[in-house]
């Protein structure tokens, strides 16, 4: 069992979870994520890691409850336990000094970009961040990223924070300005990495992906998380997550993950109607 | 008959004796051990079968040389306990290895009898022996040497690390097993199935180790949570032992592959066995539902029909084996192929996939796939398959199981640079002492030999345990 130390939300079904885990907290690397098993008869659901405390033992996630799972997962609260943490998992990020690199983020994406952009800045890079939500209220870790940052922006769809629009029209808006960038991060939601890789291709930025299949073990034993990356069968669990964004097939990343969208919408009802019953008594 | 007064004539006039089973129309609709096990009276009546050679020659076609003439003898007397014991000073794990050994090409295939009769059923007695023992709550903790104040860490909790870890620490080692997966017992519990393997029988071998001390880490991934080298230089171990088993599964290349509904073997069965996924909505992970539907799995192995065999009982319609060789080229079991074609699984033979076919939501439909013909023996020995000319045709299907064998685990060979690997990634090693290229580290089981089997990874877990006993106590193997 894994005991929760604190567990915070940072906006609307967002929540910063910190988990002892010592050994975890002294090996992982940005970019790194864990599996986690919230109770015994719990799916196995990687997460990346967002950061450690190594003296204390501890490793944060930030969770954005989408299916059963995250949900369960976000419902506890700091001396709760977990029933399993296996990690660190997945390559670490490719870290070196490129120049100017841009990390940009997507909703809880930003959250798995922040300590590859940490590792980016500590390297010596000039660091840019874009970091995008819906809105305002859903804008997370922006103190965080300000600090690691040499220029950090926000955007949000409606404008109600920041630069009005999506994290790819500011990443066009730097290109077009006529600034040397010579590495891209992106991590989000697949239709954002997608158009962020078509941002950067015609201009020849190295850019680079983290990819969310859907795993089992996340050892390199199912095959259940293989991705098309220059039309080669790749692994995301140990030859990723991290992948060159301009070779990789998102479209067959975005098919495959909706592979089980029944039966994770039944679990997620009735979870939804577990806990109402719950409440009620 | 009594064991004392049978003549030879007599022994060969009993018939083998069948193991009950559930009838297969049972069967196929739970996941209950498919063997119920023999009576005491019908393990005896077997027993009496053999003939107590004086050069009993099953010993050599057993991995680890049981005694089986010994064992078969007490079980014949009516001393289960005892030949329990017997077979325990060479197999740990008799339970398991009753069930899942390949015995008609090992101890059975020897046996003087199968010549011109049918062998001894060596593998059932070996099994009654084991679950008697178990099951009347007579298991007998071994005795364990005075401790000799050395450690070792065995990576991988599957047949190879268990058999290691026993022998280990009853001669006074102290044994810690890091396991990646969240439950003990390697492909015991993620890869063979319930109804042939039932897991309340893993838990109890694994529980039997840790009442002799052995200490099971959970949720450890060597080469990412742990590397070798941490575990001698920082974390105060003596030697270790690898054997963290078959790797990364292999597809066929084929266009089609990644469309929804297309699982290695590995996926379907881990999601299965070890996630418990025909329990869903109760338990979490999904699997594919195969209710109604057509599965075909890609394959000859035991894997294959492991696999083929989940789906029947998952609901499939229909449950096919494709297979590009016929059927005695297959390196399944007879004995599972047998209960799978009893099963109803449809064999599909002397055909090879080469393209699947998916819808416009990118679903499996079907798969296209040309016929084969046997030509010339290739360097396996078996005749190779060559395509016959257009005979192409289309299996109309909705999910596929690859289960072609799997490369090797990187997470070693990746973190631990200096233990020597072969081209095919697997790990070099001195077959007498299982020795790695790395002082004080050994391995064995899948990682070294690719997929095998259970009892040859046990053996070489054993073979592991003497050496490392040697090395750690200054013990001159010569």
């Amino acid at each position: 069992m894994y005991r929760i130390v604190s567990a915070l939300f940072l906006a609307e079904n967002i929540k910063k979870i910190e988990i002892e885990a010592p050994r975890i907290a002294k090996k992982r690397k940005a970019g790194q994520f864990v599996m986690i098993r919230v109770g015994e008869s719990g799916e196995r659901i990687p997460l990346t890691i967002a950061g450690s405390d190594p003296e204390k033992g501890t490793i944060t996630i930030i969770v954005q409850g989408m299916g059963k799972s995250t949900k369960e997962l976000n419902s506890k609260e700091a001396g709760d336990t977990i029933s399993d943490v296996v990690g660190p998992l997945g390559a670490p990020s490719h870290i070196e000094k490129f120049g100017t690199a841009v990390s940009v983020g997507g909703g809880v994406g930003t959250a798995i970009a922040y300590p590859t952009a940490v590792a980016l800045k500590e390297a010596g890079n000039y660091v840019i961040t874009i970091n995008g939500a819906r809105s305002k209220d859903l804008v997370i870790l922006e103190k965080e990223m300000t600090a690691v940052s040499d220029e950090a922006y926000i955007t949000t769809d409606d404008g109600s924070y920041g630069f009005h629009g999506f994290v790819t029209q500011k990443l066009q808006e730097l290109i077009d300005s006529g600034r040397t960038i010579d590495y891209v991060l992106a991590i989000g939601p697949i239709p954002m990495m997608r158009a962020i890789a078509e941002v950067t291709r015609p201009y020849k930025i190295k850019t680079v992906v983290s990819l969310n299949p859907i795993m089992v073990d996340g050892t390199g034993m199912c095959g259940g998380c293989r991705v098309s990356v220059d039309n080669q069968i790749k692994f995301a669990c140990v030859d990723g997550p991290e992948f060159d964004a301009h070779l990789v097939d998102f479209k067959n990343l975005s098919d495959r993950n909706k592979i089980y969208q029944t039966e994770e919408k039944q679990s997620s009802e009735s979870w939804l109607h577990e806990c109402k019953l719950l409440k009620t008594v | 008959m009594d064991a004392q007064h049978i003549t030879t004539k007599q022994r060969l006039a009993i018939p083998r004796q069948v193991m009950p089973a559930q009838p297969p129309e049972v069967r196929i609709h739970n996941f209950n051990e498919v063997h119920l096990g023999y009576t005491p009276e019908l393990a005896r009546q077997e027993a009496l079968r053999c003939i107590q050679c004086k050069d009993p020659v099953c010993i050599k076609g057993c991995p680890v040389n049981i005694k089986i003439d010994q064992f078969i003898k007490m079980i014949a007397e009516g001393n289960f306990l005892g030949a329990a014991k017997k077979i325990k000073e060479d197999n740990v794990l008799p339970a398991i290895c009753g069930r899942v050994c390949p015995q008609e090409d090992q101890c059975e295939k020897m046996c003087i009898l199968a010549k011109k009769y049918e062998s001894v059923a060596i593998g059932n007695l070996e099994r009654f022996a084991g679950d008697y023992e178990r099951e009347t709550g007579h298991v007998e903790l071994p005795s364990v040497k005075p401790s000799t104040g050395k450690h070792v860490a065995i990576i991988g909790s599957g047949p190879a690390g268990l058999s290691c870890a026993n022998d280990l620490i009853q001669l006074g080692h102290a044994v810690t097993v890091f396991e990646a997966l969240h439950e003990l017992g390697g492909v015991l519990v993620y890869g063979i199935p319930e109804f042939r393997l039932p897991k309340k029988i893993v838990k109890a071998e694994i529980e039997g180790l840790k009442q002799l001390g052995v200490k099971f880490v959970t949720n450890a991934v060597a080469g990412r949570s742990i590397t070798v080298d941490e575990l001698l230089k920082e974390e105060g171990f003596d030697a270790v032992f690898v054997g963290v088993g078959a790797g990364l599964p292999w597809f066929m290349g084929i266009p089609g592959e990644n469309l929804l509904g297309v699982y290695s073997a590995n996926e379907f069965l881990t999601r299965v066995n070890l996630m418990k996924s025909y329990q869903f909505p109760e338990n979490d992970t999904p699997v594919f539902n195969c209710k109604g539907k057509n599965v075909a799995v890609f394959g000859g192995g035991n894997t294959a029909l492991d696999a083929v065999r989940t789906a029947k009982r998952l609901g499939a319609e229909h449950a096919y084996i494709v297979y590009r060789r016929s059927e005695a080229e297959m390196p399944a079991r007879l004995e599972e192929l047998h209960h799978a074609q009893k099963e109803g699984i449809e064999f599909m033979l002397l055909m090879n996939p080469v393209e699947f076919i998916g819808n416009d939501q990118q679903w499996l439909t079907g798969v296209k796939c040309i016929r084969m013909e046997l030509g010339e023996p290739d360097d396996s020995g078996r005749r190779r398959p060559v395509p016959i000319p257009d005979s192409d045709f289309i299996l109309p299907i909705d999910m596929a199981i690859i289960s072609i064998g799997n490369g090797s685990n990187p997470l070693i060979k990746q973190t631990t640079p200096d233990i020597e690997v072969s081209k095919r990634d697997t790990i070099v090693v001195d077959v007498n002492t299982m020795a790695t290229s790395k002082d004080n580290v050994y391995a064995g089981g899948d990682i070294v030999t690719g997929g095998a089997t259970v009892i040859l990874a046990m053996g070489a877990g054993r073979t592991a345990a003497v050496a490392i006993n040697e090395k750690l106590m200054g013990i001159d193997a010569d």
